[in-house]
């Protein structure tokens, strides 16, 4: 079945060119649609079990003990859904576009095998074969649909990410070559982490520099403004909503796990990058006039936060129930992340459909003519600064609650610290609200009509999942709490 | 000792073929010369299946010159594979020339010298083998007797003589140090002999093979070759000399094992991979720009070269990798065949005009970069691995940031691709059919890599 869920996108996307020009939109939204119903499906299955479900292990290069190995858990699940509800949000929200759509629709499919199969893979090599797939597909996405000056955002993404990718490639075959016999398994790298000592740390430093630069944490984050700002909504949303989180769940999945010596030898350098990328992305979103650029820099703080959570878990000497805590909140926030942040770009990519521009001192008073595209920015503006009864609150109040809990000075000053990052986060998203949505009208005020339907349709699940989540977390934290307990067991491992 | 002439048997079709060819075209009127390339694609299809059939045996030792073993068995399919392609490149660009039987049956007897390069393990054999593999080739160069292919004939034609003959004194002086001129009786001999005149006996013995590999410092003919000559014959001369020379030097120094090899070669490696890069950047001739990309790829392939002796994973990233970047360098020469362009506008809206050679090339240009799941980047996992755990990691480092400028001028070609068309487009059924087959190919090495590390 995971098979299945991973390689559909693809067996449709290879199947395209023979559909009629009109029937290619439905047909990518029904892909997307069956897709996220089966990992739904496989979750209701798989229930708040801890363990590995659905695995398929099959010889790929077994000279180099690489295999084509696949399987679910507690953290793949969110993500699996994640990503599979995002780009359905992001089919939908496609239907009305005219541009080239079969191409736009089978490079939308092929890089949601990738993203499902990054999530699911538990073979190294096979990771970072969709690791630097999603790069490719992206490059794509942002040169042939993006606007403004695509060509060199696309190629600044390019080369930025995948110079991470390559180091992330050499961390694992650092992994690779310190495990006895040699494999690129992630189950029995786990099993028995391979590397200790002064390796253990460079692999460290190579697996954490790649997944960095993709997380992005400060100072790798500047290939992200321009990529975002240049790709079309759709593209946008899948960046900040899925790929960033590739960085964050290879931090979970594979350098906590498998280098648990060094991941609590240098948890410190792990909570000091968040919080810069807490406090860094906070004060620049509020410093930006252009509206997709500030979006951009929330998601460096946002990712800062799940940073400084991992730094937290991995100081062996706290409160074990807090480390735990900070690891679930981690995972909840890329989920709410992924949520919110899709949704705000879609609303962005719905401004530059009508106005064609971002820039916030030219519109005001939106809410006049487009009451319900103002009540859904209000909606998600509100979800991203963490406001309670929606995720980003939950998720940030684990995070918070678990680093400043685990009781070590450390911990504590860097979690109250980050606080102020909420703060900075909740200013410059009024101010937004103020000046866009409420106030004088501005002069592209006129053009901004209200949504429509297919955008309605894709924006109102995303931010109703954040309000489930806000509300009802339970079904999320019960699947994700038995994988936290088995990550801080491992990193605490010597 | 073994004399059994069956043991060359892949050998002994590409030389039969060659004279039938020549024979043929002696006494075949000018205007109906199509027997040749037949002749010269059956020697060569026998050929493969006579190799593919030894690759199953067990490995041994021919007329104590000639090793029949993995490395042998790689060089053979590959040279032999790339050859037929270069063949049915050439077939219909040189239909009714007054040399076409010619042209065919140089590019046999270069192929044939190649193929020894790679399997010999005596610098005798290695040195006839040298002169084998250039000598058709430099007339190849210059084949079509235009200002810029007499140009690339000369250049091609000096440098390799100068190198040769370098090459032969590093021989005299190894052998006459090392007391032999089989490896076997080399590497006890260089043991105990003046490091100096090793060192020195190396470095001109490299001279000769790093020219053969398009490798720094002996790579200056590439790009006045690639792009002087006939498109078929530069897809040849960048490709096929190159499996050969890397076979070369990954057996001496395996074999041989003489000091400061790794040192030396890991410099030269990253040297080529560097100099490749930085001088692509700015090419806006599509095949001068392939030509700088060889060099580059010629410098990762040096990686596992230098590794040669120090993990087990240098010889299986070297034959994979040679394999893998026959193919995608093909490839993208086919592309350039096929659309009959040599600047890099002239490929604005290839796509549309043509998706299969649009999409055939974006395939082997990412497959250059090394990108999942195409043959390269397994080859290229394989040589950081190889890198690594030699215990060269500045090298593996090196070979990553490279990796990483490389994309630059790769997608300098991809980009134009997605334009509108500026004008019709050619139809070159030929090219197209093997570009679309070698971007196919790579593919299936990529993903089918365990089979292909199997055998």
């Amino acid at each position: 079945m995971l098979n299945l869920v991973i390689l559909l996108p693809l067996a449709v996307a290879l199947a395209l060119p023979a559909v009629p020009r009109r029937a290619v939109p439905w047909t990518w939204i029904a892909v997307s649609l069956v897709d996220l119903a089966l990992v739904i499906g496989m979750w209701a299955a798989h229930g708040t079990g801890g363990g590995i479900a659905y695995e398929t292990d099959v010889r790929w290069i077994p000279s180099v003990r690489a295999g084509y190995h696949v399987g679910v858990d507690g953290l793949s699940l969110p993500l699996l859904a994640l990503t599979a509800a995002l780009f359905a949000a992001c089919a939908v929200y496609s239907l009305r576009q005219t541009h080239r759509v079969r191409g736009f629709a089978i490079l939308f499919l092929f890089l949601e095998t990738v993203c499902l199969g990054l999530f699911a893979a538990l073979d190294l090599l096979l990771f970072f074969v969709f690791f630097d797939l999603s790069i490719v597909g992206m490059y794509f996405v942002i040169l042939l649909w993006g606007h403004g000056d695509r060509t060199r955002s696309a190629l600044v993404f390019f080369l930025y990410t995948f110079l991470g990718s390559l180091v992330l490639l050499l961390g694992f075959i650092g992994l690779y070559l310190g495990a006895d016999p040699h494999t690129f398994d992630m189950v029995e790298l786990t099993r028995t982490p391979p590397l200790s000592g002064g390796p253990a740390g460079l692999t460290l430093l190579a697996v954490g520099i790649g997944l960095g630069i993709k997380t992005p944490v400060v100072p790798f984050h500047t290939w992200l403004p321009p990529a975002h700002t240049d790709a079309p909504a759709a593209g946008s949303a899948i960046l900040a909503g899925v790929m960033l989180k590739m960085g964050t769940y290879g931090l979970i999945r594979i350098a906590m796990p498998m280098l648990p010596d060094a991941w609590r030898h240098y948890a410190l350098v792990f909570l000091i990058v968040g919080l810069v990328g807490v406090l860094y992305g906070a004060l620049v979103a509020l410093a930006q006039d252009d509206l997709k650029r500030l979006v951009a820099y929330t998601s460096v703080n946002h990712m800062g936060y799940i940073v400084l959570a991992l730094g937290a878990a991995g100081y062996a000497t706290g409160d074990a129930d807090a480390r735990r805590l900070a690891v679930t909140g981690a995972v909840t926030q890329m989920v709410s992340h992924g949520l919110v942040t899709g949704a705000l770009f879609l609303l962005c990519g719905v401004l530059y459909d009508r106005a064609g521009g971002y820039d916030l001192g030219r519109f005001g008073g939106i809410a006049r003519g487009a009451p319900v595209f103002a009540a859904l920015a209000a909606v998600a503006a509100f979800a991203s600064l963490g406001l309670p009864g929606l995720s980003g609150f939950v998720a940030e109040f684990q995070i918070l609650a678990g680093t400043i809990g685990s009781g070590t000075a450390a911990t504590a000053v860097t979690g109250a610290l980050a606080v102020l990052g909420i703060l900075v986060t909740a200013a410059l998203f009024l101010r937004v609200l103020h000046r866009a949505v409420l106030g004088p009208p501005g002069e592209l005020t006129p053009l901004v009509t209200d949504v429509r339907r297919p955008e309605l349709a894709a924006l109102v699940p995303l931010l109703a999942l954040s309000l489930v989540i806000g509300v009802a977390p339970r079904f999320l934290l019960d699947t994700i709490e038995p994988l936290s307990a088995a990550v801080v067991a491992l990193v605490g491992r010597r | 000792m073994n004399e059994n002439p069956a043991d060359l048997a892949p050998e002994l079709c590409v030389l039969a073929a060659a004279v039938a060819g020549l024979m043929a075209g002696m006494f075949l009127p000018r205007r109906r010369q199509w027997p040749v390339p037949a002749v010269c694609s059956a020697g060569l299809v026998a050929g493969l299946a006579f190799a593919g059939a030894a690759a199953t045996r067990p490995g041994l030792m021919a007329f104590d010159a000639f090793s029949v073993d993995a490395i042998t068995h790689v060089t053979r399919i590959t040279v032999l594979g790339s050859t037929l392609a270069v063949v049915l490149l050439a077939a219909g660009r040189v239909r009714g020339h007054p040399r076409e039987s010619e042209h065919h049956v140089l590019i046999l007897l270069s192929a044939l010298g190649t193929i020894m390069l790679g399997t010999s393990s005596d610098l005798l054999v290695l040195v006839a083998a040298y002169l084998l593999a250039s000598i058709p080739a430099y007339a190849l160069a210059g084949f079509g007797k235009d200002a810029p292919g007499t140009e690339a004939a000369l250049k091609y034609y000096l440098m390799g003589a100068l190198l040769g003959v370098l090459m032969l004194g590093g021989v005299t002086l190894l052998s006459g140090v090392g007391r032999g001129t089989a490896y076997p009786v080399l590497r006890a001999g260089l043991a105990g002999a003046p490091p100096a005149a090793v060192a020195a006996g190396l470095v001109a013995l490299l001279a000769g093979l790093l020219f053969k590999a398009g490798a720094a410092p002996g790579h200056y003919w590439v790009p006045d070759v690639t792009e002087g000559a006939p498109p078929a014959v530069a897809a040849f001369v960048t490709t096929v000399p190159k499996i050969g020379a890397f076979a070369a030097l990954y057996r001496f120094g395996a074999e041989t094992s003489p000091d400061g090899w790794a040192a030396l070669l890991a410099v030269v490696a990253a040297a080529t991979m560097t100099l490749g890069n930085l001088a692509a950047f700015g090419q806006d001739n599509v095949r001068r720009l392939l030509a700088y990309s060889t060099v580059s790829q010629a410098g990762y392939l040096l990686v596992p070269v230098a590794m040669a002796g120090r993990t087990d994973l240098a010889r299986p990233a070297l034959l994979y990798f040679v394999a893998a970047y026959a193919v995608t360098n093909l490839g993208a020469f086919a592309v350039v065949v096929a659309a009959g362009r040599d600047d890099l506008a002239g490929y604005a809206g290839l796509l549309r005009a043509s998706p299969l050679l649009g999409l055939s090339l974006v395939v082997c240009l990412l497959g250059f970069v090394g990108t999942p799941p195409t043959a390269v980047f397994v080859g290229k996992v394989l040589m950081f691995g190889a890198a690594l755990d030699g215990d060269h990691a500045w090298l593996a480092v090196v070979a990553a940031v490279n990796t990483v400028a490389s994309v630059f001028y790769y997608l300098r070609w991809i980009v134009p691709l997605f334009r509108r068309p500026a004008g019709p487009p050619r139809r070159a059924r030929g090219a197209t059919a093997l570009a679309a087959a070698a971007a196919l190919l790579s593919l299936a090495l990529g993903i089918a890599a365990g089979a292909a590390l199997a055998a």
